[in-house]
């Protein structure tokens, strides 16, 4: 089992804030845009022009960067769970930026679904395979 | 925005990401821990070796499909609702694609997980 380092945790951490402001830029913009209409989809790109849809673009440029990184040396069934934090700081944004209404049921699920972050983040976040590029050894990052 | 569209919207939306998923997975698999590479190879030649792993490019395809399925539910439903039930539900279809595609070892733990997330949505889809 891999030990993961403070880099590694700030990788993680990253995906966690970028993801979730990511998000929560685009609603901001997609507020001002407007509902798309089902029979004039095209309008989606309309938005593109919109500085919170594109503050929302560079947040998942970043996210995406650290989600590559984080999935370069650990199982994409460990970095999903281990980063779904972020969905508590989306939920607190939506309350008190966005100002929507978040029901006990909601707060619930949300509760739910961090639970679950907690089963996966206790165990191993690689499974070895006899032919990934890394040997099954710790690093001297690691070690340290 | 009536409830079936915002529902075909988020079902698009986490069918695309685990696709865009398991193949940036698979992509990063191949080329190994990104910071050991950085530092043997340097900068460049990392981000070299990232832009010719061939995988990377149908995960970014899958990643750019359901990026503006996400822009349009999200011009329909509640971030709080949109966010939660496309992520969680995208958590389910990409720990089956890791399992079968990328034959990682998703075990007892891991499907507790995927039992809590399940749970949490249905919490979510019923309020």
């Amino acid at each position: 089992m891999r030990i993961l380092t403070v880099r590694k945790y700030l990788v993680l951490l990253t995906v966690v804030v970028f993801g979730a402001t990511g998000d929560f830029f685009l609603k901001l913009g997609m507020k001002d845009v407007g509902a798309i209409d089902i029979h004039h989809l095209a309008h989606i790109f309309a938005a593109l022009a919109n500085p919170w849809v594109l503050m929302g673009i560079f947040s998942l440029l970043v996210f995406m960067s650290s989600y590559m990184t984080a999935l370069s040396f650990a199982d994409l069934t460990f970095v999903l769970p281990a980063t779904a934090i972020s969905y508590i700081l989306m939920a607190l944004l939506s309350r008190f930026w966005l100002n929507e209404h978040i029901s006990f049921m909601r707060w619930a699920g949300i509760a739910l679904i961090v639970v679950g972050v907690g089963f996966v983040a206790g165990g191993p976040s690689r499974t070895e395979h006899k032919h990934d590029a890394l040997p099954e050894v710790q690093t001297t990052e690691e070690r340290a | 925005m009536r409830t079936p569209y915002i529902w075909t919207c988020i079902a698009f939306t986490v069918c695309a990401a685990a696709a865009g998923d398991v193949f940036i997975a698979l992509a990063m698999r191949r080329i190994g821990d990104l910071g050991e590479f950085r530092r043997n190879h340097g900068f460049f030649a990392m981000i070299a070796r990232v832009l010719s792993e061939s995988a990377l490019f149908g995960g970014v395809f899958f990643m750019a499909l359901a990026f503006f399925s996400n822009l349009i539910g999200l011009s329909w439903a509640d971030l709080s609702l949109m966010g939660p039930a496309s992520a969680a539900l995208t958590f389910v279809t990409n720990a089956l694609g890791a399992k079968f595609f990328l034959h990682e070892n998703v075990d007892k733990r891991r499907w507790i997980a995927t039992i809590f997330v399940c749970t949490g949505v249905l919490l979510l889809t019923r309020s």
